[in-house]
C-alpha cells in the first residue's frame, strides 16, 4: 500500500491546504495523505519511558521509520540494531521501549545480523515479514561499515536505516567519519590551527550506497515528516538492499536547544548542507526542493559544535562549509 | 552406508542430514571444503529450504548467524584460526545471547607466524566466550557429534563448537559410515527456539544489563553449561541407541582406570595415542588415556573418576599459553586437586604445534621418561634445543634481533642467504 | 509450540518502559493555551475573524454569518467599505501577504442577503433606549442593545437611515441596495425608526418617551471650512454637502476643472465623483507628500487610475478669480516622533479652477449639548468615560461625535460596546471588558509550515467603465476564492489540530483526544524539551516552569 501522488496543480487551486502537506496532520487532507504520525492508531514502535535525552532527534526519527514501516507492512516487521544511543536508551534492564520484535547484537555488525533475519524469513518461506536494520553514523560509516557493504553487495532484503547525528554521541561525542568539518567534538577539539573536525575528502554513505546500485537510496529529516515517510514507504515497496539516512540532529552533540531539534534539521536542509533525495539502482531520481533557503551561518550560529567558525579568525572555514551547501546544491539539484 | 570420503565433505553431508535453515560462509583453511560441499548441497536441492549465503568476513558470518537463529533457523556455520578471531566479539554475543548455533572449527594454528597448519590455539581463545565446545578424535565422530550438537545446543539454548583438528581430520579420506535421513529425523526433532524475533509475540533481544543482574546473568549461564554435562551424557547414550555407536560423551576412557599413567588429550592425536597404548601394554606397561570430548562444560567429575586411580597424569596439548603454560594441564590439576588430592602427578606437555607431526615415538620417550619418574613438569615436545639455543644466544648479543620466526628459519636454511645482515 | 522461559535480564518483554516515569525530569511544561489573533486585537468590532473563517472554510456561510454578526451587523457593508485594519497586521503578511478578511467578509455577507438571514432580538426586558442618529454607531448600539432584549427607538434627522455611509460614501463604493438590505434586517428586529426626526432637545425626548437611557450617536457632520484671501470667483464647496447632494442626486457644480483640497479619503471620494459626475479635469492638492497622505493607498491608487490628478506638497495660499496660488511645501529634516511634517518653501505657482471642493476634515454639531452642562465638549469631542457614558447619567455617547478614529469601523464598534455598558448600566453594574488573551504576534508561530498560498485578487472594473457612472469597483469572490481566502488564515495562537506536537514529541507524551477535542499532555512522561511550542505553526503552546 503506498500513498497514491499528490493531485494535479489545477485541482489544488481549488483544494487548498491551509498547511499542506507540512505539518503533521492536516485535517483536511484526504485520509490516504496523512502521516502515520497523526493517527491515534500508529503502532508507537519506540513508547514513551525510553531514556533519550529531551529534545533527541533520534527517538523521533526511529519512531517515524518504524511506525511508517509498520503501517505498510501491516505490523510484519522485525528490527535489529546497532549499539549506540538508540539501543542503550531504549533497552536498559529491567525496561524496554520497544513494541516490536527487536534486537541488539553488537556495535559493527547490524548489517549482518538483519542479513541473517532476512535468510531466516527467506528460508521459511515467509514474504510478509520485513527486516529492518538500524545504527547511527558511526556504527553504519565507520565500525559496521564492511557489514553494511557485504549487505548491499548481497542485495539483501534489508532496509538499513542511518541515524545520522555526525558523530559518537553515546560515547561522549567523539567524530566519526560522518562528522561535519569544522565541527567540535570531543576528539576534534576547538583548538590549534584548524579548529574542530578535519575537513577531509568525507565518506558520504548515501552516494557509496548508491555506487552498489542498490534498490533504493535515499536521505531524509525529522523535520519533513511526509518526505520521510514516502521515503519509508517507497524504501519498503522494493524487494532487495536499501538504505536510508536520516538527519537527526542531537541537542548533546551538537550543543543546541532540545527545543530546536526540528528546527536544526529543517535549516540543515533549508541552507543546502544536509541534501535530501532518492536514488534508485544507482541512478539519482529525485531531490526535495529547498522551500526558503537560508544561509549555512543561520545553522551554524545555533549550535555550540560550530561556535568557533564563526569567529572572524576563522573565516576561511565559514567559506569552506558554505562551499559545501553550495556544492550540494548544485549536484543535488536543490533549488 | 559406508563411505570414503574426506573429513570435510562428511561433516558437510551430515550438517546437511540436520537440515539447517541458514549456512553464512567464509572461507578460511582448513574449513572451506565443509562449506564449499554445503554450497554445492543447497544448490543442487540435496539440501531444501536453506539459504546459503556467501558474506564478507568472519565477523559478518558469526553475526548473520546471530540473526537467522534469533530469528527461529537452525544455523550452522564453520571457521578456524584467525577466522575465529576476527569473529570473536560475535562470538562471545552469540553465547550471551543464548542462540543454539553450531559451529565447526577446524582446529589451526594462530599467527603470526601465520601458519596454517593444526593445533588448538584457536579453539583455547575461546575457551571463556561461554560456548559448549566439543571435540572429536575421527571423522565418524566428527560426523555423529554435529548431529548431536545441534540437539544439545537447541535443548540448552547455548551455542556448540565442534573442534576438529584441521588437515589431520578434516582433509583425510577415510572411511565413514554416514546415518540415514530417517535416524536423524528420529534423532533430532525440529527447532524450537526458547525466544524468537516473531511479529506475532515481540519481543526485546539483547537488552543493555548494569550492574544490579549482570552476576546472575553470568551466574545463570555457567550453570547452564553444568547442566549440559548430564544432557550431554544422555544424548551420547540416545544417539548410541538409534546409531548403534559410541559418540560424543563428556569423555572417553581407554584403559584409564587400572593404569598407572593416564595420557590425557583432545582431538585426533587420540587415535595416535590408542596405538601407541596398544603396543606399550602389550609389553605390560601400565598405561592409558582419557580422551576429553568436552572441552566447556569442563567435565570435572568425569575426568577425576578417570583418573581416581592414576598415579601420573600427562596432559598433552596442541596449544599452550603463553607465559603460563599447558591451559588444558592447569585445567585438569585444578578439577583433580579438589576430588584427588595432591598424591596425583601432572606433566605437562605441549606438542604438534603449527601441525608438527606428533609421532609415536615422541610420546613413547614421554611414557619412558614417566615411567623413570624423570619426565620435566613442562614438556615442549620435539622443540629443537639446537636452535632454540642459538636464537636466545643471539637475542643476548644483539639489541635488536629482527623477527625470531625469520631468524630461525634463516638458521634451518629457508630463507635466502642473501637477506643474511 | 511451548515457549520456555525467556533468558534473563537479556531479553525483555513489551510494554516494560511504561514503568519509566519520565515526566520527573521535566522543569519546564508545556500547556495548551489560546493566544489572541493580531485580526482579532485590531479589529474595531472585535470580530473573531479567525472563527469565521474557519466556518468559511468549511462551507458553513450560515455559522460564519451568524459568528461575525455576534459582533458586526453589516457584513456586507463592511465587507466594501472597512478599512480593514485586521489585514495591516495580518500575521500572513509578514509570510506572503495579509489574508483578504475583508473579501471574504464581504463573501459572507453576500451569502446573508442572498439567502435572507436575519437576526434574532434578545427576550424582551421591559427597557427603552433612544438612539440619536441613525449613522453606523446608532445603528450598531440599536443592534446590539436589541440583542439584549431592550426596545430601541432610532431618531434620524435625514430622510434616509445610515449617516456617513449614505451620505459620505460614494455608491460605487457601497451599492444602496447592500445598505439598504442591512439596514432593513436590523429594523426587522423590531427596532423603531423616526426619520426625518431630528431631535432638539435630548432630555425632553427622553422623558417623553420614558427611555431609560439614551445613545448619542450624531457623528461629526459640519466641514471643517477655511476661507482663502483673493477675491473668489468660482464657488468653494465642502466636501460633505458635494456628496450628500451626489447622494440626493441634487444638481451640483463639479464641472470643468475641479480641484479638490485635502489628502484623505474624503478627498478620494469627492474627485472620483466629479469624474463621475463629468468634470472636464480633477486636480487634488495635497498638503502632504503622496506616501503620507491620509487617504487609503489603495484610494488614492483607484482614484490615479480614474485619471484625477494629486499634486501633493502644496498648499491654497490665495484664490484670485479662476486662479488659485499654490504654496510649495518641502518635508522638514526634523521628525517628530516618527511623523514627517511639511515646512513652507516660499516659492508659488498657480493653476486653474472652475471649482473648488475642501476636503479637510468635520466637525461636530455642539448645538445639541450646548445647554446640558454635564455633557463636557472639549477637542472637537463629547467626553466620555471607559464606559462611554457623558458626564450626564444614562447618556451615552458613540462614534464620529466622541475620541476615536472617525472611520465605520470603529463606530461599529462603538456600538457595540456601549450596548454592553448600557446593559450593565441598566443593571446596575459598570461595564468591564473581558480581560484579554496574549496577542500572537510572528515571533510565536512557525510559518515553515504554511502553504505557499498567494492572495486571491478581487475582480476590480476596469477603470475606463468606472468613469461613466456609479458601478462598483470591486467585485465579489466565488466560493472557491472565499474558501481559498479563508484557508489562507493560519489560525495565529489557536490550535487548529494539525497533530504536529502529537506527532513530534519524541516521549510520545502527548493523546490525541479527536477532532475538535484537540490534545492532552501526558505529563508522566513528557520530559519537557519545548519541541512542541518550538513546532507548534500558530503558537498555541506555551512552556511554563515547574515548581520543583
Amino acid at each position: 500500500m503506498t500513498k497514491k501522488e499528490q493531485p494535479a496543480t489545477d485541482e489544488q487551486m481549488i483544494k487548498f491546504y491551509q498547511t499542506g502537506t507540512f505539518t503533521v496532520g492536516n485535517r483536511l487532507l484526504d485520509e490516504e495523505f496523512r502521516t502515520v504520525q497523526a493517527t491515534s492508531e500508529r503502532s508507537n514502535s519506540i513508547d514513551s519511558g525510553h531514556r533519550a535525552c529531551q529534545g533527541c532527534g533520534q527517538a523521533l526519527g526511529a519512531r517515524y521509520a518504524l511506525d511508517t514501516a509498520m503501517r505498510v507492512t501491516d505490523n510484519k516487521i522485525i528490527a535489529a540494531n546497532a549499539t549506540g544511543c538508540l539501543e542503550v536508551f531504549t533497552t536498559p534492564y529491567p525496561e524496554t521501549a520497544w513494541s516490536i520484535p527487536w534486537i541488539h547484537s553488537l556495535f559493527g555488525n547490524v548489517a549482518s545480523v538483519a542479513s541473517g533475519i532476512a535468510a531466516t524469513l527467506k528460508a521459511k518461506g515467509d514474504t510478509t515479514t520485513r527486516v529492518i536494520a538500524q545504527g547511527g553514523d558511526g556504527g553504519t560509516t565507520d565500525i559496521g561499515f564492511a557489514c553494511l557493504s557485504g549487505m548491499f553487495d548481497r542485495n539483501d532484503d534489508v532496509l538499513y536505516i542511518c541515524y545520522d547525528n555526525g558523530g559518537y554521541m553515546n560515547t561522549g561525542v567523539q567524530r566519526s567519519s560522518a562528522t561535519p568539518g569544522g565541527a567540535r567534538t570531543s576528539t576534534s577539539m576547538p583548538v590549534g590551527e584548524h579548529p574542530g573536525s578535519s575537513f577531509t575528502t568525507g565518506k558520504f554513505l548515501p552516494a557509496i550506497a548508491m555506487a552498489h546500485e542498490i534498490p533504493y537510496v535515499a536521505t531524509a529529516s525529522v523535520h519533513d515528516l511526509h518526505d520521510l515517510e514516502r521515503k519509508i514507504e517507497k524504501a519498503m515497496s522494493f524487494r532487495g538492499a536499501r538504505y536510508i539516512q536520516i538527519n537527526v540532529p542531537c541537542p548533546l552533540g551538537w550543543g543546541s536547544e532540545p527545543a530546536k531539534t526540528i528546527k536544526l534539521a529543517r535549516i540543515g536542509v533549508e541552507s543546502g548542507l544536509v541534501p535530501l533525495f532518492e536514488a534508485e539502482h544507482g541512478d539519482l531520481t529525485n531531490s526535495t526542493k529547498i522551500r526558503y533557503q537560508v544561509p549555512v551561518e543561520e545553522y551554524l550560529q545555533l549550535q555550540r559544535r560550530f561556535a568557533h567558525i564563526l569567529k572572524p579568525a576563522n573565516v576561511d572555514q565559514l567559506e569552506t562549509i558554505r562551499a559545501i551547501a553550495e556544492k550540494n546544491i548544485k549536484r543535488y539539484q536543490l533549488l | 552406508m559406508l563411505y570414503q570420503m574426506s573429513g570435510s565433505i562428511a561433516v558437510a553431508k551430515a550438517i546437511a542430514l540436520c537440515r539447517p535453515d541458514v549456512v553464512p560462509c567464509y572461507p578460511i583453511t582448513p574449513q572451506t571444503h565443509i562449506v564449499e560441499h554445503l554450497s554445492v548441497l543447497v544448490k543442487s536441492g540435496q539440501l531444501e529450504n536453506c539459504t546459503y549465503e556467501n558474506v564478507e568476513s568472519e565477523f559478518a558470518s558469526m553475526s548473520f548467524c546471530i540473526g537467522s537463529s534469533a530469528a527461529g533457523a537452525r544455523t550452522y556455520t564453520a571457521t578456524a584460526s584467525q577466522g575465529l578471531l576476527y569473529m570473536m566479539e560475535a562470538v562471545y554475543n552469540a553465547s550471551g545471547l543464548g542462540l543454539p548455533i553450531v559451529m565447526t572449527l577446524g582446529n589451526r594454528a594462530i599467527g603470526a607466524p601465520i601458519n596454517i597448519w593444526n593445533d588448538h590455539s584457536d579453539a583455547m581463545s575461546v575457551r571463556d566466550a561461554g560456548w559448549i565446545q566439543l571435540f572429536v578424535e575421527s571423522n565418524q565422530q566428527a560426523v555423529d557429534v554435529h548431529i548431536q550438537a545441534f540437539k544439545l545446543a537447541e535443548a540448552l539454548s547455548i551455542p556448540v563448537m565442534v573442534n576438529m583438528d584441521g588437515f589431520i581430520l578434516t582433509h583425510a579420506i577415510t572411511r565413514v559410515d554416514l546415518p540415514e535421513q530417517e535416524q536423524v529425523d528420529q534423532f533430532l526433532p525440529p527447532f524450537v527456539p526458547r525466544q524468537k524475533l516473531d511479529t506475532e509475540a515481540p519481543l526485546s533481544i539483547g537488552a543493555m544489563v548494569g550492574p544490579d543482574a549482570f552476576t546472575e546473568v553470568r551466574y545463570l549461564a555457567h550453570h547452564r553449561q553444568k547442566e549440559a554435562l548430564a544432557i550431554i551424557e544422555q544424548q551420547a547414550k540416545e544417539f548410541a541407541k538409534i546409531f548403534g555407536r559410541d559418540s560424543g560423551g563428556l569423555v572417553k576412557s581407554y584403559f584409564s582406570e587400572d593404569a598407572d599413567i593416564v595420557l590425557v588429550a583432545m582431538g585426533s592425536v587420540i587415535g595416535t595415542m590408542q596405538d601407541l597404548v596398544n603396543d606399550l601394554r602389550n609389553e605390560g606397561y601400565s598405561v592409558g588415556i582419557l580422551s576429553l570430548r568436552s572441552f566447556r562444560p569442563f567435565p570435572a567429575n568425569a575426568i577425576c573418576n578417570a583418573l581416581k586411580n592414576a598415579k601420573q597424569v600427562i596432559v598433552f596439548e596442541k596449544s599452550f599459553a603463553v607465559g603460563m603454560g599447558g591451559i588444558l594441564a592447569s585445567e585438569i590439576h585444578m578439577a583433580t586437586q579438589r576430588f584427588v588430592g595432591d598424591k596425583l602427578i601432572i606433566k605437562s606437555v605441549i606438542g604438534g604445534l603449527g601441525g608438527r607431526t606428533i609421532t609415536k615415538k615422541s610420546l613413547r620417550k614421554l611414557i619412558d621418561s614417566a615411567n623413570k619418574n624423570e619426565l620435566d613438569d613442562e614438556v615442549f615436545m620435539d622443540l629443537d634445543g639446537t636452535t632454540v639455543v642459538r636464537e636466545l644466544k643471539r637475542q643476548q648479543e644483539e639489541q635488536s634481533s629482527g623477527p625470531v620466526a625469520e631468524n630461525i628459519l634463516r638458521d634451518i636454511g629457508v630463507v635466502s642467504a642473501s637477506k643474511t645482515h | 509450540m511451548t515457549i520456555q522461559h525467556k533468558p534473563f535480564a537479556i531479553t525483555l518483554d513489551v510494554g516494560t518502559s511504561h514503568l519509566n516515569k519520565t515526566g520527573s525530569w521535566r522543569s519546564m511544561r508545556p500547556v495548551y493555551i489560546d493566544r489572541l489573533p493580531p485580526c482579532n486585537k485590531a479589529c474595531p468590532t472585535g470580530e473573531n475573524i479567525q472563527g469565521w473563517l474557519s466556518l468559511a472554510e468549511e462551507k458553513n456561510y450560515r455559522g460564519a454569518w451568524e459568528l461575525l454578526t455576534k459582533d458586526n451587523p453589516f457584513p456586507a457593508i463592511m465587507g466594501r467599505v472597512c478599512y480593514h485594519p485586521c489585514e495591516n497586521t495580518c500575521n500572513r503578511g509578514q509570510l506572503d501577504l495579509p489574508v483578504g478578511i475583508n473579501s471574504v467578509e464581504r463573501f459572507i455577507g453576500e451569502q446573508g442577503l442572498i439567502n435572507n438571514w436575519q437576526f434574532k432580538a434578545g427576550e424582551d426586558t421591559g427597557k427603552k433606549i433612544m438612539v440619536i442618529g441613525a449613522g453606523p454607531a446608532g445603528l450598531s448600539s440599536a443592534y446590539h442593545l436589541r440583542r439584549f432584549g431592550h426596545q430601541v427607538t432610532i431618531y434620524e434627522a435625514s430622510e434616509k437611515p445610515g449617516g456617513m455611509m449614505r451620505y459620505g460614501i460614494p455608491k460605487y463604493r457601497l451599492p444602496r441596495e447592500k445598505l439598504n438590505a442591512e439596514i432593513y434586517r436590523i429594523q426587522k428586529m423590531g427596532v423603531e425608526f423616526k426619520l426625518n426626526h431630528p431631535v432638539k432637545d435630548i432630555l425632553e425626548t427622553k422623558k417623553q418617551g420614558g427611555f431609560d437611557a439614551v445613545v448619542i450617536g450624531i457623528g461629526a457632520q459640519q466641514s471643517h471650512f477655511i476661507s482663502f484671501p483673493g477675491q473668489s470667483s468660482i464657488p468653494v464647496l465642502d466636501a460633505l454637502t458635494v456628496l450628500r447632494d451626489t447622494e440626493n442626486e441634487n444638481p451640483n457644480q463639479l464641472i470643468g476643472k475641479v480641484v479638490v483640497y485635502g489628502g484623505g479619503n474624503s478627498a478620494m471620494d469627492v474627485a472620483r465623483t466629479a469624474i463621475r459626475m463629468g468634470a472636464q479635469d480633477v486636480t487634488v492638492i495635497s498638503r502632504q507628500e503622496i506616501d503620507n497622505m491620509s487617504a487609503h493607498p489603495f484610494e488614492i491608487k483607484e482614484t490615479l487610475e480614474e485619471g484625477a490628478q494629486i499634486i501633493s506638497l502644496r498648499s491654497i495660499k490665495a484664490i484670485n478669480g479662476c486662479e488659485i496660488t499654490l504654496e510649495l511645501l518641502k518635508t522638514s529634516e526634523e521628525h517628530h516622533s516618527g511623523h514627517s511634517f511639511v515646512v513652507e518653501t516660499g516659492e508659488v505657482e498657480s493653476i486653474e479652477a472652475d471649482v473648488l471642493v475642501l476636503a479637510i476634515g468635520q466637525v461636530i454639531d455642539r448645538q445639541l449639548f450646548e445647554n446640558i452642562a454635564p455633557i463636557e465638549i472639549s477637542n472637537e469631542s463629547i467626553q466620555i468615560d471607559n464606559t462611554m457614558k457623558t458626564g450626564l447619567d444614562g447618556v451615552f455617547a458613540a462614534g464620529d461625535v466622541v475620541p476615536s478614529q472617525r472611520s465605520v469601523t470603529t463606530a461599529l464598534g462603538h456600538g457595540k460596546k456601549v450596548a454592553r455598558a448600557i446593559d450593565a448600566w441598566l443593571n446596575g453594574q459598570s461595564y468591564q471588558p473581558a480581560p484579554q488573551n496574549e496577542v500572537a504576534t510572528f515571533d510565536k508561530m512557525e510559518p515553515w509550515y504554511y502553504s505557499d498560498a498567494p492572495r486571491t485578487i478581487q475582480p476590480h472594473l476596469d477603470a475606463v467603465r468606472r468613469k461613466n457612472g456609479f458601478a462598483e469597483v470591486v467585485g465579489d469572490l466565488d466560493q472557491d476564492h472565499a474558501k481559498y481566502e479563508a484557508r489562507r488564515c493560519m489560525s495565529c495562537g489557536n490550535c487548529f489540530e494539525c497533530d504536529n506536537c502529537y506527532g513530534i514529541c519524541p516521549d510520545n507524551a502527548i493523546t490525541k483526544l479527536g477532532p475538535g477535542k484537540g490534545f492532552e499532555f501526558k505529563y508522566d512522561y513528557c520530559k519537557g524539551c519545548g519541541m512542541c511550542e518550538s513546532e507548534c505553526p500558530c503558537g498555541a503552546i506555551a512552556m511554563e516552569a515547574e515548581d520543583i
